[in-house]
C-alpha cells in the first residue's frame, strides 16, 4: 500500500475536505488540504446544532479536525491563484508564487450563502431587525445576543424561506432543499429559548424530504405551535419603533396579509462560489445552469469531471446536507484512489 | 309558491369537464410564462389594488385556468397596470401581458 503513496491535493477544509483527506489517508496518500479561511471547517464552524437531531455541529466538527494527523497537512489562508497541469502533475499555485504539485485535485469549495441585500424589497441591509439565518446562528452560538437591534427580546419573529433560492429574478432558479429543515430547527431553538414567542413561518413549499425531517416540522407544530403560512414574503417595511411590517398573500386563506413582526430571519439558499466561476473558465470544468460544478455521470460518476485527474466532492456539485456532503466525500476518495492505481500501473507497464 | 324557510345552495364544486377552458387556452396561448406559477402569491401580497378590494391576480388567473370566469371581467378591471406584480415573480411570469390578454379575450380594451 505505502508503494502506492500519492500526492493529494484538496482544494476547500470544510466538512468534505477534511472527511475526503481522511479517507485518502486512511488508504495510504498523502494528503494536503488548501483551505482560504485561517482555521479549517467551513460553514460548519458557525453553526450551532444540526438538524433533524440537534447534535453540536462543534461537538462533530472537533472529531473531524481531529483527524488530521500523519500524513495530512493542512495549510490555511490560502489564496489560489492558478491551477495548470503538465502530464500527470498537476501545480496548484498560491499565496504569491508558492505551489504545490499533486497527482489529483479534489476541488471541494462548498457553496457561498446567497447575498440578502440583492433581494432589496425585504430590506436586508435597509431596515436594522432583518438579519439572516446565518446571524441567528451566531445569536445560538452565544457570538450575538437573540434580540433586537435596540436590545428588546423580541416577541414575535417572522422566517422567511426561499430567499435567495427558486427565484428567476435574482438568476437562482435552484430549490437550495435544507433552507426549509433549517428554518424549522431553527424556529424550534428560537421557542426553547424564548416561550413566550410566537414565530410565524412564509413558506411557498415546504421541502421536509431528509429522513425525519417531517418528525421535526410535526414537532414545531405539535410542541412549539408554529404557524405555517403559505405565501411568498412580497415586500416589509419598518415600523416607526423599529419592527417591521410584512406584506404577503396568505394563499391558502385566500387574502393578502399584514403582519407585524420584531425580528425578520431570511433563509438564505445555497449559491456557487467565485472559485467556481474561476474553474469553468480557466480549467474547463463544466459548469450546470445552476452554477455549481457538473460531475460526469449524475447517476453512476458524481466525483469526476471531464478534466483529468480533477475531482470534486460535497456541496459544490449542489446543496447538500452534512450527511450527504460527507458520504459524496468517502464517495471521491474511493474515486481518487481507483484513478492513483491505474496511473501506477500504467506507469510500471510503461 | 310555499315557502320552506330554506332554500337549495349552490355548490362551489369547480365543475372542470363542463367549464368553459377556451379564454384560458387563449391567455396561456399568448402568455405562456403563466405555465410557469407556482401559487406563491407575491404579485397578489404586493398588488396596491389587492390592497384596497378583493382582487388578486394569484387567485383570479387560477380561476381563470380552471375555467370559473364569472367575475373575470370585474377582477381585471381592478388592475390598474403598475407591473409590482412583474417585479416580484420569481417565475419571470409577465403578469401585466396575462391582464392585458384577459381584456382582449373579453373585449375590454
Amino acid at each position: 500500500m505505502r508503494a502506492l503513496k500519492k500526492e493529494v491535493v484538496i482544494i476547500g477544509g470544510g466538512p468534505a475536505g477534511l472527511e475526503a483527506a481522511d479517507s485518502l489517508n486512511k488508504l495510504g496518500h498523502a494528503v494536503t488540504i488548501l483551505e482560504k479561511e485561517g482555521k479549517p471547517g467551513g460553514k460548519l464552524s458557525n453553526w450551532h446544532k444540526l438538524f433533524p437531531d440537534n447534535v453540536s455541529a462543534d461537538g462533530i466538527l472537533k472529531q473531524m479536525v481531529h483527524k488530521i494527523s500523519g500524513d495530512i497537512q493542512l495549510i490555511t489562508n490560502v489564496k489560489i491563484t492558478k491551477i495548470s497541469r503538465e502530464g500527470t502533475k498537476h501545480s496548484v499555485w498560491f499565496n504569491e508564487g508558492k505551489c504545490i504539485q499533486a497527482e489529483a485535485v479534489l476541488v471541494a469549495v462548498g457553496f457561498d450563502l446567497f447575498n440578502a441585500s440583492l433581494k432589496e424589497e425585504y430590506g436586508y441591509g435597509i431596515y436594522d431587525n432583518v438579519i439572516t439565518s446565518a446571524e441567528l446562528e451566531s445569536m445560538f452560538t452565544g457570538q450575538k445576543s437573540l434580540a433586537t437591534v435596540t436590545g428588546k427580546t423580541p416577541e414575535r419573529i417572522a422566517f422567511i424561506h426561499c430567499v435567495g433560492s427558486r427565484d428567476e429574478k435574482v438568476g437562482f432558479r435552484h430549490c437550495s432543499s435544507m433552507c426549509c429543515v433549517t428554518g424549522v430547527k431553527q424556529a424550534i431553538e428560537i421557542k426553547k429559548r424564548l416561550p413566550a414567542a410566537e414565530v410565524m413561518m412564509f413558506y411557498m413549499d415546504l421541502r421536509m424530504h431528509g429522513r425525519f425531517y417531517e418528525d421535526l416540522y410535526l414537532e414545531a407544530q405539535e410542541k412549539h405551535h408554529i404557524q405555517f403560512i403559505r405565501g411568498r414574503l412580497s415586500e416589509s417595511s419598518e415600523n416607526p419603533d423599529g419592527s417591521l411590517l410584512l406584506k404577503a398573500d396568505d394563499t391558502l386563506a385566500g387574502s393578502p396579509i399584514k403582519v407585524k413582526a420584531d425580528l425578520m430571519v431570511l433563509l438564505l439558499g445555497f449559491v456557487p462560489t467565485d472559485f467556481h466561476r474561476k474553474m469553468g473558465e480557466e480549467f474547463g470544468v463544466e459548469i450546470g445552469s445552476d452554477g455549481f460544478f457538473s460531475p460526469c455521470d449524475a447517476h453512476l460518476d458524481t466525483n469526476s469531471v471531464k478534466t483529468n485527474g480533477i475531482f470534486v466532492a460535497g456541496a459544490c456539485t449542489g446543496a447538500k446536507s452534512l450527511e450527504y456532503t460527507l458520504a459524496d466525500a468517502r464517495s471521491a476518495s474511493l474515486k481518487i484512489h481507483e484513478f492513483l492505481l491505474q496511473t501506477t500501473s500504467a506507469n510500471i507497464l510503461n | 309558491m310555499n315557502s320552506f324557510g330554506f332554500e337549495i345552495q349552490k355548490d362551489n364544486t369547480i365543475e372542470y369537464d363542463k367549464n368553459d377552458l377556451s379564454l384560458a387556452a387563449f391567455v396561456l396561448r399568448h402568455e405562456p410564462s403563466l405555465y410557469n406559477c407556482i401559487q406563491c402569491g407575491s404579485c397578489s401580497g404586493t398588488c396596491p389594488a389587492s390592497a384596497i378590494s378583493s382582487y388578486q391576480f394569484r387567485k383570479m388567473q387560477l380561476l381563470m385556468r380552471r375555467g370559473e370566469t364569472k367575475h373575470l371581467r370585474e377582477d381585471v378591471a381592478h388592475c390598474m397596470l403598475c407591473g409590482k406584480c412583474i417585479l416580484v415573480c420569481p417565475r419571470g411570469v409577465n403578469t401585466r401581458n396575462v391582464i392585458r390578454q384577459i381584456r382582449i379575450a373579453l373585449n375590454m380594451n
